[in-house]
């Protein structure tokens, strides 16, 4: 073999990104029912169970019914779930419990490359999510445009708004207690008060402003207005800034975190 | 079955790249005066390492270290050592838990940046060719860092691709190090149940799937029991027959004296002294040492007039060693005087006693 060869032409991130996909081709069966059995679930008991009860009585959501207005919600809630579950435990046990980033720095590889390889994973597992929510909108009859398509992007977009800055924390912790206090005061707020399941203008108005500085709600209302086929250029570009601002600050957050971690 | 691992080693590249940038031996001024912002720190430890002797190597240097300095905040580490590695040898760092070994290897290992001095590692510098060094190292760490839930085979082939081995390659090359870290039976399980001298095996193994130039093994044996050391010690053997430079680090001094060609004693961030295991022995303690142990205390005070026999006497809690060139004369005089020890031994002399010369401790608590 030639020295050419061995020293390898491959991009240094990539390498980094092939670990993580090899795992999963080992251990991707517990995440099949996160993935694939989970979006239909919840669309079953909330659209169709919880959903002829509101229409029942209110008729229409925000001019749909209400299986067509929460459906698109629990995408974007999923796409924040599966990003911070993928930010949190996984970045402690590469860095404490199985030293995988110790094993990848012994290698050719550089601090940004551990980092950028484990969230082009996270970003790759968002879009396999995502789209598996989005196939079962569209087999529930949900998706009315082509607009739907860009709403793979917006999922996956709100993910990595909430992985990257969890990665940049995560990587500075010692222990996975502060896990457990994200889920409690962080994840389950968000998800039952970001317009997933109502409208925020239900809130009392006070909260509201509270309620539209979190990206879930940018997330939940990018994707309902993009499966909805009623989004409007402006707020699309506004929500998804905000996402995206998000994920790069957490980006720059998480390259010092990770280097004051790794690089000792 | 003989292990192939001769097939894949033997295909190396000449030293050619080694020799042009570190100028082995050589002043490394050129080197201090680049690093404008490490100059000051450089200077005071090049000064050091100009005041101590050096341990030069015989050939074309794979390392070249030069007044070597780790800091952690306050705390210094590595604090000036200077040393050469040459290709093809085995050398150790030897010294007790805390002298600086591990900082050493993985300043080495371009994992930890310089805080002061000189290094060259296959000629490149660390800070500027990490990358680049790290494709030609293999690293077997103080601890285990093999992914548990993958099987043993998986973790050998997962770790190619950081070096981008093409698959292929990285399977064949697996089952061959399969063999030879006798590791082949359980090649489809996982690594979670395997023993801790396999685990050792197999990050070996691991690390050689990239053909390193260079192998770095920090405290490769620390506990593991004797027969699973004694198997390692012979697959690293093995390694160094095969012409693989080996860095090894380890406070087990029977592991030093028979895989060593060279060794520096390390201790308290500094070297202690440095040179093949038989020259430390000569040059620090005599050919052999009586080992007396007295039932109690008083008999062991009213045995100390006997060091007057030897060239040097240390008494330790629980025993005393007395140096000297003719054991059993020592011996042999101690019961002609009446005292008994309840038992004395005549051995030869090891690096450990080397180690209790130079730094008054012994090695392993």
């Amino acid at each position: 073999m030639t020295r050419a060869a061995r020293d390898g032409a491959r991009p240094l991130w990539l390498r980094s990104l092939g670990y993580w996909a090899f795992r999963y081709k080992r251990t991707w069966r517990s995440s099949m029912t996160e993935t694939f059995v989970e979006p239909v679930l919840y669309l079953a008991a909330m659209g169709i169970g919880l959903g002829t009860l509101v229409d029942h009585h209110v008729h229409q959501v925000q001019g749909v019914s209400y299986l067509a207005f929460v459906g698109p919600g629990l995408l974007a809630s999923a796409a924040m779930q599966v990003g911070v579950s993928e930010s949190t435990y996984p970045v402690m046990g590469a860095l404490k419990w199985l030293k995988t980033y110790e094993a990848m720095l012994a290698t050719p590889l550089r601090v940004v490359d551990v980092l950028r390889g484990h969230l082009a994973w996270i970003v790759l597992r968002l879009a396999t999510v995502s789209c598996a929510f989005l196939g079962t909108l569209a087999a529930f009859g949900l998706t009315r445009s082509w607009e739907a398509a860009v709403a793979l992007p917006a999922g996956v977009l709100t993910g990595v708004a909430f992985a990257a800055p969890i990665a940049a924390f995560s990587a500075t912790q010692e222990k996975d207690a502060a896990f457990s206090v994200i889920y409690r005061f962080g994840v389950v707020p968000l998800f039952l008060f970001s317009g997933v399941f109502f409208p925020i203008t239900r809130l009392p108005g006070w909260l509201q402003p509270l309620a539209q500085v979190t990206p879930l709600y940018h997330g939940v209302a990018l994707c309902r207005s993009l499966v909805l086929g009623d989004a409007s250029l402006a707020d699309s570009i506004g929500h998804a800034a905000y996402l995206v601002a998000l994920a790069a600050a957490g980006y720059a957050a998480a390259s010092a975190t990770y280097r004051r971690r790794l690089v000792v | 079955m003989a292990p192939t691992l001769r097939s894949f080693l033997g295909t190396r590249a000449p030293a050619a790249e080694v020799t042009g940038g570190a100028a082995p031996g050589a002043p490394d001024a050129p080197h201090v005066a680049a690093a404008d912002d490490r100059a000051a720190d450089d200077r005071a430890a090049a000064d050091r390492a100009a005041a101590e002797e050096r341990a030069v190597a015989p050939a074309p240097a794979l390392v070249v270290a030069r007044g070597l300095v780790k800091r952690f905040g306050r705390f210094t580490a590595v604090d000036g050592v200077s040393f050469e590695i040459a290709r093809g040898e085995c050398f150790g760092f030897l010294g007790p838990n805390g002298a600086g070994k591990t900082s050493t290897m993985r300043m080495i290992a371009c994992m930890s940046p310089v805080s002061g001095g000189t290094l060259r590692v296959l000629g490149m510098d660390p800070a500027i060719d990490g990358t680049k060094i790290r494709a030609r190292l293999g690293l077997v760490p103080q601890e285990d860092s093999l992914d548990l839930e993958l099987t043993v085979l998986d973790n050998l082939v997962v770790y190619a691709r950081y070096f981008d081995v093409p698959r292929a390659d990285a399977r064949r090359r697996a089952a061959d190090l399969l063999e030879f870290a006798q590791l082949s039976e359980r090649a489809h399980d996982r690594v979670e149940p395997l023993s801790g001298g396999m685990k050792r095996r197999l990050t070996i193994a691991r690390a050689l799937m990239s053909q390193p130039d260079l192998m770095i093994l920090d405290e490769p044996t620390t506990g593991l029991d004797p027969q699973a050391r004694h198997l390692l010690w012979d697959r690293l053997y093995r390694l160094k027959q095969d012409g693989v430079t080996l860095v090894v680090t380890t406070h087990y001094m029977e592991e030093a004296e028979q895989l060593c060609d060279r060794l520096v004693i390390m201790d308290h961030g500094r070297i202690a002294a440095h040179g093949t295991p038989r020259e430390l022995v000569e040059r620090y303690v005599t050919r052999e040492v009586v080992e007396l142990r007295f039932a109690t205390a008083h008999d062991q005070a009213a045995a100390l007039p006997l060091g007057e026999l030897a060239r040097r006497v240390e008494v330790l809690p629980d025993r005393m060693l007395l140096y000297a060139d003719d054991g059993e004369q020592i011996l042999a005089e101690a019961e002609r005087r009446g005292w008994s020890p309840v038992s004395g031994l005549v051995r030869r002399a090891t690096l450990e006693d080397v180690f209790l010369r130079l730094t008054g401790r012994s090695l392993v608590d």
